[in-house]
């Protein structure tokens, strides 16, 4: 892979960090400096790290950035078509930058008990206490560049709080548009459940344009004890992108998450969710599916970290891999000493569309305590010939029945989206991608 | 019924077929006209099912020799689905299982394709929907089936109630069941019997297979014909099942094989 000395490359893609304004929070202001010295020392992961093994990202360090321009000619309606009905929240981004006219009003969210605000808003000061610990903090920067880089740029991003026993049942969608090739965004998510609270958050990256740019999102979700939490993660990126995707989860006590997160977009995707069971009978469900063809790689990097007693995790991960794509999913799956009654079950399963597609899958267990139930299994498969000729011999051609049927193992997961709109949508994109190719 | 001028539907000539290298149809003659109610008749692995996958055009089955028309056409110039289109329908005797397509979607894309065919309307959803369920009360069948994927976790009476669903939806020139019997209950079979009666007509052909003669009480058959190792060996009126039925598949076999070596 083609070398690139970091720093020069570093400074390609820091320029315009410093003309971010100051945030009235010292600590904010201090977790950027350190993100920026840490970014500095840190190198862009090759083929020769473990955990980047099938993920060649040296395409990433070939492109130009520039920091994002204003866009000032996006209208209404290039957005409003990515909005979802039951919404009651909205925050939109554009490039990375906070866009308060297509967003809901602060105040509807407080009318609905919640703080939904951007990160760099005045009304951020006012949670500085609440934030403070967890900003940063889960999903650490130490020895991960792109989070390094993200927090550098730490500036616009999503702020969810959800008080305590608040329950609400209308979805937060965050939504963040690329309109300008060649520039690196940062989106950043923030979502604090207090205890007994319940929520849908829908985190959703789609494009306007087919160029090359970089999309590198960092989310941090925070659950109290007993709270709720279903989170969709939509990748909608162009599949000339690159989508560097961090999701970092905190579960006390009894608390449960819920997520379905799909790749259909960007040209190389890695997405990294972590969650971990602090606390005991914490209970998490996490899956995945990523439809790609012609040339794209999506990368899953998952890691349940069951640290405490009784926790429940539940993982069903699908890839559809057509042309000559290629896909690969590591799923991590740890028991901590002393997590005794963990209950897992992992499954990974893909599906080959073309004899140049490919998938790399690996479950990894390390348990470390002695009564646990853990269960995985992958299986990598073509199409079944029993089930075309059944639907050949009711009259379906064979495209339509290939089509079917690769459709089906892929509404598996997105049934499993709480927000009945969005299902829609993405099974008609599912559709339409499948009978593309 | 047996119509004197009716014409020939099916004709098979000699057809030979093997499944991984194994010849198992060898040399099979049969010709079924419009009216016409067929029962294939023979004990397991003498090949029933074999022929009626070759029949659906199943690529598993080779073809090795011998001839098959259907309506004057040399049926091995069609796909499956093309098959299914011109009106030969097979109602499987292990129905497939596909979780993830809902029946009612499957139903309605089969009903329609074949709709386009003839050059009719196609059925949207909500029509479609009070279309089969009319179709579904014949069969006494559950509207519920409708959401649930296709013939996933049904039990295997109610997959052959909706293989003769299926049947019931695209009205096929020729009809073959395949054990269609087997796993329904007393009540179940009278219902589907029942059904395919009312399909039959005299411009349409039903071939039965089958191993009891239960069924045939309730279609009556014009022919019966009684396969074995790969061939049509005794071929005779609605009675042979009854004799079939009493004295066991033995001594056709050995009439067969006394005449072959006389
Ligand atoms: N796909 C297959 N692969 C191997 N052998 C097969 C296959 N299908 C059928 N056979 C064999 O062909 C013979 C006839 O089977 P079949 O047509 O299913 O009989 P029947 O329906 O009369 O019980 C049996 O010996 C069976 O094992
Ligand atoms: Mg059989």
């Amino acid at each position: 892979m083609s070398m690139v000395t970091s720093n020069s490359y570093l400074e390609s893609l820091l320029q315009g960090q410093p003309q971010l304004p100051p945030s009235p929070l010292a600590w904010f202001n201090q977790l950027r400096a350190s993100a920026v010295d840490r970014a500095g020392m840190l190198k862009l992961p090759t083929t020769r790290d473990e955990d980047w093994r099938f993920t060649d990202i040296s395409p990433l360090a070939k492109l130009s950035f520039q920091p994002a321009r204003a866009v000032s000619t996006l209208q209404a309606p290039d957005v409003e078509r990515f909005y979802l009905d039951e919404a009651a929240i909205r925050l939109v981004f554009v490039d990375g930058a906070y866009m308060p006219q297509f967003s809901t009003q602060p105040n509807k969210a407080r009318d609905l008990g919640l703080t939904v605000t951007d990160l760099s808003s005045t009304a951020v000061s006012s949670h500085g206490a609440v934030i403070e610990p967890h900003l940063g903090r889960h999903a650490g920067f130490q020895d991960n560049l792109f989070a390094a880089l993200n927090t550098a740029f730490l500036h616009d991003g999503a702020l969810v709080i959800v008080p305590r026993n608040a329950v609400v049942d209308a979805p937060v969608h965050v939504l963040f548009i690329a309109t300008q090739p060649e520039v690196a965004s940062h989106p950043r998510c923030l979502l604090i459940a207090e205890s007994g609270s319940a929520v849908t958050i829908v985190e959703d990256y789609v494009t306007l344009q087919e160029g090359a740019y970089v999309t590198n999102a960092v989310t941090e979700f925070v659950l109290e004890g007993n709270a709720q939490v279903n989170h969709v993660r939509i990748q909608r990126d162009s599949t000339q992108a690159f989508h560097i995707g961090h999701c970092a989860v905190s579960l006390a006590h009894a608390s449960r998450y819920r997520s379905v997160s799909v790749a259909l977009g960007a040209r190389i995707s890695r997405y990294d969710l972590n969650a971990r069971l602090a606390a005991e009978g914490a209970e998490c469900a996490i899956d995945g599916l990523a439809l790609i063809s012609g040339r794209q790689l999506a990368d899953t990097h998952t890691c349940i970290d069951h640290a405490q007693p009784d926790g429940i995790s539940r993982q069903l991960h699908k890839c559809i891999v057509d042309g000559a794509a290629h896909a690969v999913f590591n799923g991590k799956i740890m028991v901590r000493p002393g997590a005794q009654r963990t209950d897992s079950t992992q499954s990974s399963r893909n599906l080959l569309l073309n004899a140049k597609a490919r998938v790399d899958t690996k479950p990894q267990l390390e348990i470390f305590a002695d009564d646990v139930k853990c269960a995985h299994g992958a299986t990598v498969g073509q199409l079944d010939i029993e089930e075309l000729f059944y639907l050949k011999s009711r009259g379906l051609s064979e495209l339509a029945a290939r089509n079917l049927l690769t459709y089906a193992f892929g509404a598996e997961i997105i049934d499993r989206i709480p927000v009945a709109s969005l299902k829609q949508r993405l099974e008609q994109t599912v559709f339409e991608q499948t009978k593309r190719s | 019924m047996i119509h004197e001028d009716s014409k020939a539907l099916l004709e098979i000539r000699g057809l030979r077929a093997t499944v991984n290298g194994i010849e198992i149809l060898k040399g099979i003659d049969l010709t079924v006209r419009s009216g016409e109610v067929h029962a294939i008749m023979g004990t397991n692995g003498s090949g029933k099912s074999t022929l009626a996958k070759v029949l659906a055009g199943h690529n598993a089955y080779q073809v090795t020799g011998g001839s098959i028309t259907f309506e004057g056409n040399n049926l091995f110039d069609l796909e499956p689905e093309e098959r299914a289109r011109a009106g030969l329908f097979l109602a499987f005797q292990y129905p497939i299982e596909i979780p993830g397509v809902s029946n009612s979607h499957f139903l309605r894309l089969a009903y329609n394709t074949v709709q386009a065919q003839h050059g009719k309307d196609e059925l949207d959803p909500l029509e479609f929907e009070d279309f089969v369920r009319e179709k579904m009360k014949l069969l006494d069948m559950n509207p519920d089936f409708l959401d649930r994927g296709v013939n996933e976790g049904f039990s295997g009476g109610e997959k052959k109630r909706n293989e003769i669903l299926q049947m019931a939806l695209l009205e096929p020139r020729l009809a073959i069941l395949d054990e269609t019997d087997s796993g329904l209950d007393i009540d179940a079979l009278r219902i589907v019997t029942n059904g395919v009666n009312k399909l039959a007509t005299k411009d349409n052909a039903i071939i039965l297979v089958t191993h009891y003669q239960r069924m045939l009480n309730y279609i009556v058959p014009d022919f019966v014909h009684v396969m074995q190792a790969g061939r049509i060996i005794k071929t005779g009126g609605k009675e042979l099942a009854l004799d079939l039925e009493t004295r066991g598949y033995d001594w056709v076999g050995a009439e067969y094989h006394a005449a072959a070596e006389a």
